[in-house]
């Protein structure tokens, strides 16, 4: 398998504070990476700096093979991403939504065409394609936003907290649809602080104060720190320290 | 590159469609304010109540009451029996000017040849309380002159007062240019700021920085359709300027919408500026409210005339664009000026937008830090 992400020691500091702690990890080609840690750990300024928001204080990062300091625009090109906010234009329509992101990606006419169409029937949407987005339930926000993330087939789509404000059936829907993506081979890079959603994912980190401080499968860290479920594990981990 | 471009545009234009709001302020906003300033904000006046105490009672008193009232500017409300009961009647606000005539006026005026009045005005508003003493003084001088012998004065100058430019002192030759200098700073800057800002609060700007799209780009795409609209919102004013106020266009046409187009990117500037700045909607519009329209307003010499301002408020004048922006429309328009009068403001504003850009880049670039 190829590495969809690799880092070493990348850090980010604002003046005196260490937002990002030399972080080191990899992540496999079409893995479900579950970037974990409670709110303010330091993982949407992580990902900020994997999408080329925001430059590095210091370290490597490598995303779909490019290096994030010189080669962020062929990064974008290569990357979704979903933020915290399901980002849609709540006043435009589900399609006008689609047709949006497609044209900024630089998606021909007749591909937008194919992808919206394709987008609207998996998720049922056809009735409401015309409809503005603000208007929608936010399962179906949200699982659109996921599907627009990925409207130019992007090799790995980054996640930031895309299951905030949603109810646990709706959140295993979502899932599903995320497990169809990865089974496609794209890498997913998913940050969260639900616990419970780590059972979710191949592969995860857990990020403490800036610095990952557990990494493994989620049945390697439940051995690994003798508990019952990811939840005791996460105690465990800032306990301990 | 152009297509991408395309397609963002076609975006902004859907937000603009679907929000009838933004299309009420783009275009409902400019005409209710050129109607409003155009039917109330006048120097004229009609019928101002006047009361009068007139202790002389004699026959060049009564002479000049009637004068003075005859215009139909002034309207006697009262003869007032003595002094306190004119003071009463300002108390009351029935009088907004008052005429004291000494006792003995006519003995005085034609024997002695010296005597005085006394003029009183409410100046609660100062501009109209002026406005009023100005105009019973120079009807008392003509009073004076048709009564007087001048043949008894050695030595006299006759004024003779020319209004250059705007003969009839009428009120739209300077609120029009006024108004378009406010339009366009409004809907530009605070517009462009507005939108720039709920992008960043809705979490969209993070998706499109997040895109290949470059950042200028991002700011292009979101300029060009408030440009075009507030572009079109001033030639509304122009013409309701030119049709319904008759307020000429007597240089070049062409000049006058280049430099409006100049003016329009320092708007634009300002507002990409403010939005570097503002991370929410609201805070945009509040900085729009009083870094922009309050100053556009009050300090370009649109309603207030600069002169009369104290020294560091006339400092502060010359950074605001509006005032040159109104020096240049007025020159062009009314005195129909070509480039080689206004030049100098032209420099200003040109370098006005280079400056804002470099600021602008520079504080947009802090995104990605």
């Amino acid at each position: 398998m190829q590495t969809a992400i690799k880092t070493e020691s990348l850090t980010k500091t604002f003046g005196e504070f260490t937002a990002v702690n030399a972080i080191t990890f990899e992540v496999k080609e079409g893995e479900i990476f579950g970037f974990l840690g409670a709110n303010g750990a330091g993982k949407t300024t992580a990902i900020k700096m994997l999408i080329g928001l925001s430059r590095p204080t210091s370290g490597e990062a490598k995303v779909a093979g490019f290096d994030v300091y010189k080669e962020a625009e062929l990064i974008k090109q290569n990357i979704g991403y979903m933020s915290q906010k399901f980002s849609l234009y709540e006043d435009l329509t589900v399609y006008q939504n689609i047709r949006f992101y497609g044209g900024i990606y630089g998606l021909k006419r007749k591909q937008i065409k194919e992808k919206s169409a394709q987008i609207i029937e998996t998720l049922g949407l056809t009735e409401q394609a015309h409809k503005v987005v603000g208007s929608l339930p936010q399962g179906w926000k949200q699982r659109l936003a996921f599907a627009i993330s990925g409207v130019h087939d992007p090799k790995i789509i980054f996640m930031d907290e895309p299951t905030g404000g949603v109810d646990p059936a709706t959140r295993r829907q979502f899932w599903e649809m995320i497990y169809q993506t990865a089974n496609n081979g794209t890498t997913i890079f998913v940050t969260t602080h639900y616990m419970d959603e780590a059972e979710y994912c191949n592969r995860i980190s857990i990020m403490v104060d800036g610095r990952i401080d557990a990494m493994g499968t989620p049945r390697d860290l439940k051995t690994q720190f003798e508990a019952e479920s990811m939840d005791e594990v996460f105690v465990k981990l800032v306990r301990g320290k | 590159m152009l297509k991408i471009f395309a397609a963002f545009v076609k975006k902004e234009v859907f937000h603009i469609l679907r929000d009838t709001r933004t299309l009420i302020i783009l275009f409902g906003m400019p005409i209710a304010l050129v109607l409003i300033f155009g039917y109330t904000i006048t120097n004229e006046f009609k019928g101002a109540s006047m009361a009068v105490y007139d202790e002389a009672k004699d026959e060049l008193s009564q002479d000049l009451i009637a004068h003075i009232t005859a215009s139909g500017h002034f309207e006697l409300i009262t003869l007032s029996e003595n002094i306190e009961a004119l003071d009463a009647a300002f108390k009351a606000g029935d009088a907004k000017i008052g005429l004291v005539i000494p006792a003995g006026f006519e003995q005085d005026f034609y024997k002695e040849k010296q005597t005085a009045l006394q003029l009183i005005t409410d100046a609660t508003e100062p501009n109209y309380a002026a406005t009023l003493t100005n105009y019973a003084s120079q009807m008392i001088r003509a009073f004076q002159q048709e009564k007087g012998e001048v043949a008894d004065m050695p030595y006299q100058i006759d004024l003779e007062m020319r209004m250059f430019y705007n003969p009839k002192l009428v009120g739209a030759y300077t609120f029009v240019p006024g108004v378009v200098a406010l339009i366009l700073m409004l809907i530009c800057a605070m517009m462009t700021s507005l939108t720039i800002a709920k992008e960043k609060e809705m979490g969209t700007m993070d998706l499109l920085l997040a895109s290949p799209l470059p950042p200028i780009l991002i700011i292009l795409g979101k300029v060009t359709p408030y440009s075009i609209l507030s572009f079109l919102s001033a030639l509304v004013v122009f013409a309701m300027g030119y049709f319904i106020f008759e307020v000429p266009i007597l240089g070049s046409l062409p000049l006058l919408l280049g430099l409006c187009l100049l003016y329009l990117f320092v708007a634009l500037a300002l507002g990409v500026l403010i939005s570097t700045k503002a991370q929410s909607q609201q805070t945009a519009m509040i900085i729009s409210m009083f870094a922009l329209m309050l100053p556009t307003m009050l300090l370009s010499g649109f309603i207030f005339p600069i002169e009369s301002m104290p020294e560091i408020l006339q400092f502060i004048t010359k950074i605001i664009p509006a005032k040159y922006f109104i020096i240049i429309e007025k020159a062009i328009m009314l005195k129909g000026a070509g480039l080689e009068s206004i030049w100098q403001q032209t420099l200003v504003l040109m370098l006005m937008v280079f400056v804002l850009l470099m600021a602008a880049w520079k504080n947009f670039k802090v995104i990605y830090k």
